[in-house]
């Protein structure tokens, strides 16, 4: 393996530490990026990094982590990696310490832990509530440290386009394109790993970042791998409401004690401060009295929803309830939570430190992606050290990890799962791809540069094509519209003739795109040119979303169907009413499978693929 | 059209490549509550169409995060470098004027090449020298009060907002700046970080360091992070001061400039 190059396609946690593990291990990278890495959409994280590091005396074990995470992501997960990321995760912590992140320390200079959703421990490291930020820049500098010692190659502003395959159907390399220059080439690789974020944009006003349009694994998708749990969509509970995106309120504001709550009169017109304490709905904390504030995201979020929606109880009647933290001290505020503070106050132009913020849910991550495997040791039932089966797609030697990747967080994610599940992807996917060409009789260096040179071609001429569109459809309007539909029909509730309708859009927005005007034919940082192409790959990745939704006939997670509810327990405890738990049980036999979907010219082609449990068997997910 | 449709009045730099000369283009684009920059700069993305009526490609700008904390979207509003996706259009004066920061080579209408800037981060070695990823246990303890000090220094975007106010900051000179000077003071404040302090003050000493500071200030004013850049730069000359005295022991002694610990 003599001069083996590797590429990496993103700069985010995930790919950042896939690059880390690579470099360290003396390989070469070549680490692609839309945008420079330092700006990637993990800066945004705010809340924190779960771990159960126990530092607090409550017994806390990565077991527990474990049993939360997969309940809460309602026994959807790949239970193997999961236990993997669990008991990697104090020792990930660890390592970002001594990388220098400025975690929050305890009097005694240990780290300090917040609580956060679906958890009853304190578990989850953080930095003010910058967390995303401090912990990118954490392991940017550590690749950049690698730069300076010439084992990585960055190429930020190009964009990664697609596959280099060869006839056996191998990933030799990658195509990309200088968003500069618009140069196209090739980039011949023993192994690629796409770590390329979520695909929020196509829900347009998201808690994403601009480039979040799942533009690559649309097209790893086109281009032949599986994308798994498409449906599961997770909306945050608490996002204030804008123009050009939803900006998050983290989960971690109420971890420190924030509280939501309506008027108990509807459409009172008070100022919240002159509403006293009795005349408040606390509705969170009277329906879930363990878990009060702190029930996982889909449960929030559907009790926001409902009390605005079908009680018409948001502030003035509409989409809207407050989230409270004026009982908290200002000095606590801003020593744990400055950043999501300044963020409401910048953009709303209120100080929440003294008027309650007022939030509505809002579209925030993809628990479904490319579809990876993972290679369980019989003994730890967590992925094999080094085995080059994790984290592979169904594309030999086309890697996925992050939020690209479906695997951790099954039906609905954990708050401050998502970081700590990126940099375990990296951790286990850099050795992966290593041991993958290490097994591999013929290097990607010595297969043939006809493979190189068509793919090449194939890029040419599909952006001449594109630059040549000047038909009346503008690409940002038509996204706007996709954005439009499915918010309104594939969030957080969802009805089998809206879905149907919402995937006839989907074909006429694929028809509109061929009328499309490329706006700009320049040879000089033309974002329409790429827009345009990207495009047509979130249209791809919705129609995946759309109809996995279609098809899944149930509730679960963040998946909620109300035609497919099934009726309340009537005991508290599900277990106890023998009825109800037979209901469940055959539900869940139905439905405790991974949505696979494959590409085909009429549509994705959707199959069902049973979860092995060898971790924890299913149970009844309550939260009362 | 009802005569009481609001717009916003934007008058926006255009240039098509870093060789070609620039001009103005004006737009107005309707007014919608809660606007920033980047939603006007959208809208235009939508309907691009100036001011005159005529059609125009749509503007380049950076952006990614647009909640002020990827740095990717500072430029010059109205003449004050700032962040634009942070810049609401209710609190400006218009027509707004929308400019590329002038410090850094244009690459496209509003955007720029700010690769220096990630490069004197090399230079400045602004790293932990970490053993490995394999764990190691937990980092070395330090009190909430120097973690306090050091988050607001971590929060530097690298956005290059107070290079574009420096008076000593030029295309060609080789002044590595504020920030660059700033996350020296991060690093070896850090107890292990601290190791390699005198390889990052020496980094800071020669051409194009600490030295070409002119104390102007200007930085500290336009930080979006209200990052204490002034303060940083006088302890940094400070340590580096010190640092100055202590190589020339050392050299008498005929030992390595180690451990020069954060001033
Ligand atoms: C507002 C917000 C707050 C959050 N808070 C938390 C939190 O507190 N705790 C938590 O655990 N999680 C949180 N999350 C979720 C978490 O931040 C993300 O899931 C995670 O950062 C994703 O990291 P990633 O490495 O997978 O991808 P990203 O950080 O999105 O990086 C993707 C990378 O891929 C590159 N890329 C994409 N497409 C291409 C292409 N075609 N060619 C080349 N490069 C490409 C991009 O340039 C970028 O470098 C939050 C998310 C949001 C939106
Ligand atoms: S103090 Fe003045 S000269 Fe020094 S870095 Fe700041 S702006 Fe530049
Ligand atoms: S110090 Fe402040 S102004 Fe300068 S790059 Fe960092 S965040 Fe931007
Ligand atoms: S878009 Fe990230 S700082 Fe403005």
């Amino acid at each position: 393996m003599a001069n083996a190059r590797f590429t990496v396609v993103g700069g985010g946690l995930a790919g950042l530490m896939t690059t880390i593990k690579l470099a360290e291990a003396g390989q070469h990278v070549d680490l692609l990026s839309i945008v420079p890495v330092k700006r990637s959409h993990s800066v945004c994280a705010q809340g924190g990094i779960n771990g159960a590091v126990n530092t607090k005396g409550e017994g806390d074990h990565p077991d527990i982590h474990v049993r939360d995470t997969l309940r809460g992501g309602d026994f959807l997960a790949e239970q193997t990696s999961v236990k993997g990321m669990c008991y990697a995760a104090p020792g990930i912590i660890y390592m970002l310490d001594r990388m220098g992140v400025p975690f929050n320390r305890t009097p005694e200079g240990n780290l300090d832990f917040r609580r956060f959703g679906g958890t009853l421990h304190h578990r989850t490291a953080f930095a003010g509530a910058t967390t995303g930020q401090q912990l990118l820049y954490a392991l940017d500098e550590q690749v950049r440290r690698y730069e300076a010692e010439g084992l990585v190659t960055k190429y930020e502003y190009w964009e990664w386009l697609g596959m280099v395959r060869d006839e056996a159907g191998r990933c030799v390399g990658s195509v990309a394109m200088d968003l500069r220059t618009m140069e196209i080439r090739t980039f011949p690789a023993e192994a690629v790993m796409l770590a390329t974020g979520g695909p929020g944009i196509i829900f347009g006003r998201s808690t994403n970042s601009v480039i979040n349009t799942g533009t690559a694994a649309g097209r790893a998708y086109i281009e032949g791998a599986i994308y798994c749990n498409g449906e599961f969509i997770q909306v945050h509970p608490t996002s204030i409401p804008g123009e050009d995106k939803l900006r998050l309120m983290s989960e971690s504001v109420r971890g420190e004690g924030g509280r939501v709550w309506v008027p108990k009169k509807k459409g009172d017109k008070r100022h919240p401060r002159d509403i006293p304490e009795s005349e408040r709905w606390y509705f969170l904390e009277e329906r879930y009295p363990k878990y009060k504030n702190l029930v996982p995201r889909d449960v929030a979020t559907r009790e926001i929803f409902d009390v605005c929606r079908n009680l018409g109880m948001g502030i003035d009647g509409g989409d809207a309830v407050y989230l409270d933290v004026t009982h908290i001290p200002a000095e606590e505020l801003d020593r744990k939570i400055k950043g999501v503070m300044e963020i409401y106050e910048k953009f709303v132009g209120d100080d929440p430190r003294v008027t309650p913020m007022k939030i509505f849910p809002g579209m925030h991550y993809s628990m479904g992606g490319l579809y990876v495997t993972f290679d369980p040791d019989p003994r730890t039932l967590t992925p094999a050290d080094g085995s080059p089966k994790n984290q592979a797609t169904t594309i030999p030697g086309l890697f996925a990890g992050g939020e690209a990747d479906y695997s951790i967080h099954g039906a609905n994610r954990l708050g401050a799962n998502s970081l700590v599940s990126c940099i375990y992807a990296g951790t286990i996917g850099g050795p992966a791809m290593i041991s993958y060409a290490k097994n591999n009789a013929k290097s990607a260096g010595a297969v043939s540069q006809k493979y190189f040179d068509d793919a090449k071609k194939y890029w040419t001429e599909r952006f001449e094509q594109i630059r040549k569109m000047n038909g009346t459809e503008n690409p940002y309007v038509i996204a706007r519209e996709l954005g439009d539909v499915m918010t309104e029909n594939v969030t957080v509730v969802r009805y089998n003739d809206k879905l149907k309708a919402t995937l006839n859009k989907i074909a006429e927005f694929r028809d509109r795109w061929h009328r499309i005007n490329v706006l700009d034919t320049s040879n000089s940082n033309n974002r329409p040119l790429s827009f345009v192409n990207q495009l047509w790959n979130m249209l791809a990745l919705a129609e995946v979303i759309t109809k996995g939704a279609l098809l899944r006939d149930e509730c679960r997670g963040a998946h909620y169907k109300p035609d497919f509810k099934l009726p309340e327990p009537k005991t508290r405890d599900p277990n106890q009413d023998p009825e109800w738990m037979k209901l469940w049980r055959e539900r869940n036999e139905k439905w405790a499978k991974l949505t696979m979907a494959r590409f085909t010219e009429n549509g994705p082609d959707i199959t069902y693929e049973p979860i092995p449990t060898p971790v924890m068997e299913p149970e009844p997910r309550w939260y009362a | 059209m009802s005569t009481n449709d609001r717009f916003v009045h934007l008058k926006i730099w255009r240039q098509e490549s870093p060789t070609q000369a620039g001009y103005f283009e004006e737009f107005k684009v309707p007014y919608k509550k809660g606007a920033n920059v980047i939603s006007c700069l959208m809208e235009i993305q939508r309907n691009p169409v100036n001011a005159q009526g005529q059609k125009t490609t749509p503007v380049n700008w950076d952006s990614n995060c647009l909640e002020e904390v990827c740095g990717s979207c500072a430029m010059n509003i109205n003449g004050r470098v700032r962040m634009a996706c942070s810049a609401l259009i209710d609190k400006l004066e218009q027509p707004i004027t929308l400019e590329p920061l002038k410090k850094f080579p244009v690459t496209r209408d509003l955007a720029v090449d700010r690769n220096r800037m990630f490069e004197d981060l090399k230079k400045v070695k602004a790293w932990i020298a970490l053993d490995g990823t394999h764990n190691l246990g937990p980092g070395p303890r330090y009190s909430p009060k120097v973690q306090a000090e050091r988050y607001v220094l971590s929060t530097c975007m690298t956005c290059g907002c107070c290079l574009e106010a420096c008076p000593q900051y030029t295309r060609d000179n080789d002044f590595v700046g504020a920030f660059a000077i700033s996350q020296v003071r991060l690093f070896n404040s850090h107890p292990t970080g601290a190791f390699n302090a005198a390889d990052r003050n020496h980094a800071l000493m020669g051409e194009g360091g600490i030295q070409d500071c002119g104390k102007a200030q200007n930085c500290v004013r336009v930080c979006p992070k209200e990052i204490p850049l002034t303060t940083s730069i006088m302890r940094m000359n400070r340590a580096v001061t010190v640092q100055t005295v202590k190589d020339l022991f050392m050299k008498d002694e005929g030992e390595e400039a180690g451990h020069s610990g954060p001033a």
